[in-house]
């Protein structure tokens, strides 16, 4: 029994690190801007498919193509706010929603002209197969790598945020967008900047998430539910928030298909639910 | 158009030439009658074009005119189709009480909702909104013995309208029955967005914060439209099952809530006819590309998104609005 309860919490917190990592960006990338951008996964399944088409026909080593797949979806991202998403900052929420789902819409159906509609599996290399015993239960070695890979992000970004001229810039930004400009912080680029890293980290979220949950041109739909239920949850801009209502809501997901796997993501949407008629602003959210 | 002066005579005037009834109004719904003598083959669709208009036009309501936005509307939609599925199941297959009942259940289950709804906005809203509609999909999913699960209500049995129409294979009867519901639903709007509710709802959707200052009870009148546009969406859902003798799953997807915004967008917001137009758009396109791959079909909705959101705000309705308004300069 005790067994059973540390797998599930060690699946769910993998799986929970894996939503963090594709969520964050647009956690602050919502808090900094007020754009809803529900294009967000569609970067990370654009990171996924460079890490197949790296991996498969160029043979690049799995590692390698992570830092491949955070640049990829970084360019794009950068490319497409410069062109299309800056006309929209002010176009209000409802314009935002429509012309972000309808780049989705774009990019499942090139995904699905050029790679196909099925499901793209890759071969990881032979340090993250199998698994590990502890204490008499099986832990995958992949979750481990992925759960670590998680945690130095976060570390990262907190150090990043909190320590360094950019993070204060963007901080400042997020708290007060007209004071910052005020005083002489340059919110368009640090917008730019900070959009293009936090879908780049979509990038690579997409790239790790391949072994887990798999591959297919709906990826930028189907945990696009699940990235906005973090950002949601988590409150806008928060890291530590969108740290732990990822966490949560991996395990809980995770717990709820072992234990009642009749109910399907029921639990999940109820707890969302109940959640932000409570606390509208998320659970950690200040606005 | 801003009033200048506020007596209550010339604003009752205003709302009155507001509600007049254009000729093009009236043109368009001569033109809705024209499938029964030019394209009988195509009855059939019309009648799921009508129904895809009433649809739209009670996302209008709401995200057009009181600016509730939504992506879980179609909750509403699928209620309606299983109630009104169901009801024939228990027995009862008079087409009209079914009708009727099935809008009553939607509009009261959105009755309950619009107390969560009216305590939000921005993502929260539309998490909420989003959230709501994938719980009643997993609902319905797991609740197998009542609805059939994925293999949809099978069995449901309508009686013919008024004890004589019955519901042909040409779809006489059905796209008949579908316009007649869609005009009447058309009139309550028009009813509704022309008075002074539909004004304070305009208010809201302008400015929130003002709307109290200036007395105007914001959440009840938002409870009220809510609840309406569901009761209408569950009519449209309804009329789906009662057309089709049939319900799936695919009444409450996501897909439905995103195409009926698409089909509004399309056509243009606040406006009544612009969800009509969309639907039309929307739904002969879909048709006649129907050999198409649906998943290439979406790359050009896509595109049509980000160009309608770029390049023309009103919709297709608001860009026609502005060339004649030009013309008449």
């Amino acid at each position: 029994m005790v067994g059973q309860v540390a797998v599930i919490l060690f699946d769910g917190f993998a799986f929970g690190m894996l939503l963090f990592v594709l969520s964050v960006g647009l956690s602050v990338t919502l808090g900094l801007m007020n754009f809803t951008n529900l294009a967000h996964c569609a970067f990370g399944m654009l990171g996924g498919y460079v890490t197949v088409v790296l991996i498969r026909s160029m043979g690049v080593p799995f590692l390698w193509t992570l830092p491949a797949a955070f640049l990829a979806a970084a360019v794009v991202a950068v490319v497409l706010e410069r062109s299309i998403f800056r006309l929209l900052y002010r176009a209000g929420e409802l314009n935002q929603v429509l012309a972000t789902i309808g780049i989705v819409f774009v990019a499942a159906a090139s995904a699905a002209y050029i790679f196909g509609t099925g499901q793209l599996p890759i071969q990881l290399p032979a340090f993250l197969r199998g698994s590990f015993e502890y204490g008499g239960q099986r832990f995958g070695l992949y979750r481990a790598f992925l759960s670590a890979v998680a945690v130095c992000v976060a570390a990262l970004l907190v150090l990043g945020l909190e320590h360094t001229r950019f993070g204060a810039r963007v901080r400042a930004a997020v708290d007060n967008q007209r004071v910052a400009q005020g005083l002489g912080i340059d919110v368009d680029k640090v917008f730019a900047v900070t959009f293009a890293l936090g879908c780049g980290l979509a990038g690579l979220g997409g790239a790790l998430a391949i072994e887990i949950v798999g591959l297919d041109p709906s990826f930028g739909f189907h945990y696009l539910v699940y990235v906005l239920i973090v950002v949601a949850v988590g409150g806008l801009g928060s890291i530590g928030g969108s740290f732990i209502a990822a966490a949560l809501l991996g395990i809980a997901d995770v717990a709820g298909k072992y234990l009642v796997p009749g109910l399907g993501s029921f639990l999940i949407y109820l707890i969302l639910v109940a959640v932000l008629f409570v606390r509208p602003q998320g659970l950690f959210g200040r606005r | 158009m801003a009033l200048t002066e506020t007596r209550p005579m010339q604003a009752r005037a205003w709302i009155r030439r507001q509600s007049r009834w254009s000729v093009y109004e009236v043109l368009f719904w001569l033109a809705a009658l024209l499938p029964f003598y030019f394209m009988p083959t195509y009855l059939t669709l019309a009648s799921q074009v009508a129904i895809a208009a009433l649809f739209a036009l009670s996302v209008d309501l709401i995200l057009g005119y009181a600016g509730i936005i939504t992506l879980g509307h179609a909750m509403f939609f699928g209620l309606g189709a299983y109630c009104a599925g169901l009801i024939t199941k228990a027995g009862w297959g008079e087409p009209l009480t079914g009708l009727l009942i099935a809008g009553a259940f939607a509009a009261l289950v959105g009755w309950i909702m619009s107390f969560i709804i009216v305590r939000v906005r921005h993502l929260a809203l539309l998490m909420i909104t989003l959230g709501l509609g994938l719980l009643t999909a997993e609902l319905a999913n797991s609740m197998r013995w009542l609805t059939g699960g994925t293999d949809g209500l099978q069995g449901v049995d309508v009686w013919p309208i008024f004890g004589r129409y019955d519901f042909d294979l040409w779809g006489y009867t059905a796209y008949a029955y579908a316009l007649v519901v869609l005009f009447l639903g058309v009139l309550l709007a028009r009813r509704l967005v022309n008075s002074s509710f539909g004004l304070s709802l305009r208010g809201v959707r302008e400015n929130l914060n003002r709307m109290p200052a200036i007395g105007s009870p914001y959440r009840r009148h938002l409870q009220t439209i809510y609840t309406i546009s569901a009761g209408m969406a569950g009519v449209a859902g309804a009329l789906l099952t009662q057309t089709t003798e049939t319900v799936s799953l695919d009444t409450l997807s996501f897909q439905r809530s995103a195409d009926v915004v698409v089909m509004l967008i399309l056509g243009g917001t606040g406006r009544l006819y612009g969800g009509i137009l969309g639907a039309i758009i929307f739904m002969v396109a879909r048709d006649q590309l129907s050999d198409m791959n649906p998943q290439y079909w979406y790359f050009w909705i896509g595109i049509l998104l980000v160009v309608v959101v770029l390049a023309m705000p009103g919709g297709i309705l608001g860009g026609l609005a502005r060339l004649v308004g030009k013309r008449g300069a």
